[in-house]
């Protein structure tokens, strides 16, 4: 059903269309960054397409490549009960100059989708109404779901209390330790950013 | 705090007041512990409001890229914590069909019998709390026996009452024990028989019905827009029910109906949950005359399964398959996938991707609450004060699930 | 063992009296009425819900059933869930707003030590912000094990003691009987729910 959108959206945009695909069943356009909302928009008002709901918007974070973000968003329509992923892809190497336009005008979804994807990933979406941190408090440094986030970086905001305070040691004891639990398939992107600092 | 601009005409007003910044949360009893609600006030009504959520962000995207394919389940378990056999399953469709692998008949009949179970708690909950923030106890305390008696079903066949880590790529980690059917059927009946008993209690309360009709209602356009999903969609008369309409496990096979609402209020929410329990129970009946007693519940997959433990102990051949499976992981195949299910708040979706390695690239949820509290600021703009808790309570955010 | 315990009764008229210490009077008068502050964030709660509810009734057999929602009326925090970086400057916030003599309960394993949430996000352990009195391990714990924790702190508060303990696993004699508790109940939905 899904394929007919695809076929619509590179007769339609032609060069836009950097690649599509449709593994697993899911059919992907993705589409050059600069013509996001000009497509978005299409697949939104267009009849034959007509997705009034924008299930999901997110990104991936891929440091080889460049350019680095990829951010993806799943329609649904309601009415032909179809749906379709589109994907483009942002940023420098280092993540840097991510920016797209926001879909807000769109969908009402994507006010908070894509204050997610900003506070997760660091990517701008140019005309936002109200563009904050959303899981993150506003002191949060960096962008946690970036692959060279390092998972275990906290950022307290309150300063932890010392072994004096406490009259004790309030470290983690064994079994705790700091490589306890899941350590053996560690990423990569972890280990390289722990072994720069 | 520079988000709220206060540009605020007041000529309207019948009495010129100041306008009252009034935080509500995180930790205030309506809002379950886990959003601040920052509203500013004239008099009682409110003129504005800022939802402020990421109260319990536990940072579960990050930490499945740690470990394997297998071991997000847990944290699964954890994302909505009032139904998690919902998510359990969920997420093993997700890499299944990434494997291409599809389950036995008798383990479809089986998690989708334990899937309606959660259903069935995460609504009873939902409902019995909502019901318990306006002061009705009673109704809560007898929701809550309801829900004992689903996690009895639940502890019988998982060996948890609450985060059960039952789902396995492939099928489920034990087949069902040898009562089950009777167990989930007479556990349907009486809860069934508690919700006719609640909602008659209820129902006839005009305290309680008033305080929820046309309290928070929302337009079915408003409601599309801002994506709810599950019975806040069902209550504007939107019938989207990934069940009915994209029909995973053996859905189609059964017969039942997706309740729906007239006006979107928050009455409209409740009477569609508690309908919902009631088919629940319906499909709970026709699944278990149709589950077979005997066969297979998980794929004969040695590239994702584990093999017996009597085997890992007796040969070399299983112990290195085990060996492999739990310290790299069942390998998925490269690529990404959507996958989405019919949850308690609304669609669940996951979205994958792989490396092809045995370690998660990214898992993306796509979580119902997190889009039905986005809402919460739409539909609190310009109630009372007193309305923010029955609206509130009728979204039914699960924190687990809405900050990730 | 099995002696059944030494009761007095007293007839209406008669008057006596009782000698004891000033702290032990106090101890007893407070166990048996803590009011709780429950810090509620989790998937500890649905187990909190549980445990204040008919069947196990956790609360209410230990006098600590009234909750208060404000913490200069309560003089027990239940902290209930993870803690996350964000969260952590209202939990401290709320438990020095509450009143002396005051105890902190860690519910679950997310509070105690942070749990599998080992990451930028969570704080591990709420004794890294406050201090804590009692740790329950479980994810999320039974509520038999919540109401271990409960009787060990009243013991604690009874004897005035304010070094932190954990509740440790039991044997429960009644799994291993010939009609444990699982059995009964299973009995119960068998024939047709506990009504």
């Amino acid at each position: 059903m899904s394929q007919a959108v695809i076929q619509l959206l590179r007769q339609k945009f032609g060069a836009a269309i950097v690649e599509t695909h449709a593994q697993f069943g899911d059919d992907t356009a993705v589409v050059e960054s600069s013509k996001w909302l000009e497509i978005a928009t299409f697949l939104k008002n267009d009849p034959a397409c007509a997705f009034e709901m924008l299930s999901d918007l997110s990104a991936v974070d891929y440091p080889e490549r460049t350019p680095r973000l990829e951010v993806v968003a799943h329609l649904y329509s309601l009415t032909k009960g179809h749906r379709v992923r589109i994907k483009t892809r942002v940023g420098d190497e280092e993540g840097e100059g991510a920016e797209i336009d926001t879909v807000v005008g769109l969908w009402g979804t994507a006010n908070w989708l894509e204050r997610e994807c900003f506070d997760m990933f660091g990517v701008n979406f140019r005309g936002h109404p109200d563009l904050r941190r959303i899981l993150m408090y506003p002191e949060f440094q960096g962008h946690p779901l970036r692959k060279d986030y390092p998972a275990e970086k906290a950022q307290p905001l309150v300063a932890y209390r010392t072994d004096e305070e406490a009259g004790m040691s309030i470290d983690k004891q064994a079994p705790f330790g700091p490589h306890e639990g899941m350590s053996f398939a560690r990423n990569d992107w972890t280990k390289r950013a722990e072994d720069a600092n | 705090m520079e988000s709220l601009d206060l540009e605020l005409d007041e000529g309207h007003l019948e009495l010129p007041a100041e306008p009252m910044r009034l935080m509500m949360g995180p930790s205030h009893p309506a809002m379950h512990g886990t959003v601040r609600c920052v509203v500013d006030l004239s008099g009682e009504t409110i003129l504005n409001v800022d939802v402020q959520i990421g109260y319990l962000h536990r940072g579960f995207e990050k930490m499945c890229e740690r470990g394997t394919w297998a071991q997000v389940f847990p944290y699964v378990d954890r994302l909505n914590y009032v139904s998690p056999m919902l998510n359990n399953v969920g997420y093993a469709l997700a890499v299944e069909k990434m494997c291409g692998i599809v389950v036995p008949e008798r383990c479809q009949w089986y998690r989708m019998i334990l899937g309606e179970l959660a259903r069935m708690s995460d609504h009873l909950t939902c409902d019995g709390a909502m019901a318990m923030e306006l002061g009705a106890f009673t109704p809560f305390l007898w929701m809550i026996k309801a829900r004992e008696m689903i996690w009895d079903v639940m502890e019988e066949e998982t060996g948890a009452r609450l985060t059960h880590s039952f789902g396995r790529i492939g099928g489920m980690a034990k087949p069902p024990t040898k009562h089950f059917k009777d167990l989930a059927l007479n556990t349907a009946r009486s809860v069934v028989a508690i919700v006719d008993e609640s909602e008659k209690m209820l129902l006839k309360n005009r305290i309680f019905v008033d305080r929820l009709e046309n309290v928070g209602v929302i337009s079915q356009a408003d409601a599309i827009s801002l994506g709810f999903t599950g019975p806040c969609l069902r209550a504007t008369g939107v019938a989207y029910d990934i069940r009915k309409t994209q029909p995973y496990l053996k859905y189609d096979e059964i017969d039942f109906e997706v309740p729906v609402g007239t006006n979107g209020d928050t009455l409209d929410r409740f009477l569609v949950r508690l309908a919902e329990i009631r088919q629940s129970a319906r499909i709970i009946e026709q699944a278990c005359a149709r589950m077979a007693d005997e066969g297979a519940v998980s794929v004969d997959d040695p590239r994702v399964m584990l093999p017996e433990k009597t085997a890992v102990y007796g040969t070399i051949e299983a112990t290195i398959q085990h060996f492999k499976l739990v310290m790299e992981g069942a390998k998925v195949p490269k690529g990404e996938v959507y996958s989405y299910t019919e949850a308690g708040n609304g669609e669940l979706g996951f979205y994958l991707v792989s490396d092809g390695s045995g370690t998660p690239f990214r898992v993306r949820i796509r979580p119902p609450s997190f889009m039905n509290t986005g809402g919460l600021g739409h539909l609190l703009k310009g109630r009372m004060i007193s309305d923010v808790v029955p609206i509130f309570g009728s979204l039914n955010m699960i924190g687990g699930e809405c900050d990730h | 063992m099995n002696a059944p315990l030494k009761s007095v009764t007293l007839d209406g008229n008669e008057t006596g009296f009782a000698t004891t210490k000033l702290d032990a009077l106090l101890g007893w008068a407070r166990k048996w009425s803590l009011f709780k502050y429950p810090f509620v964030t989790a998937c500890c709660g649905m187990e909190f819900m549980a445990l204040t509810s008919p069947r196990f009734d956790g609360t209410a057999r230990f006098g600590a059933e009234a909750p208060r929602f404000s913490p200069r009326q309560s003089d027990l925090l239940w902290v209930v869930g993870t803690i996350s970086q964000r969260q952590a400057p209202v939990l401290k916030r709320i438990y020095e707003q509450m009143m002396e003599p005051k105890w902190v309960l860690a519910f679950g394993t997310c509070a105690s030590s942070g749990g599998f949430y080992d990451n930028y996000t969570t704080v591990p352990g709420i004794d890294k912000v406050i201090p804590c009195d009692v740790y329950i391990p479980g994810c999320p714990p039974r509520p038999e094990a919540v109401i271990d924790g409960l009787m060990l702190l009243q013991d604690k508060i009874a004897s005035g003691d304010r070094r932190p303990a954990i509740v440790k696993p039991r044997f429960d004699p009644v799994q291993g009987a010939q009609d444990g508790l699982v059995q009964i109940r299973k009995k119960g939905l068998l024939e047709g729910g506990d009504k």
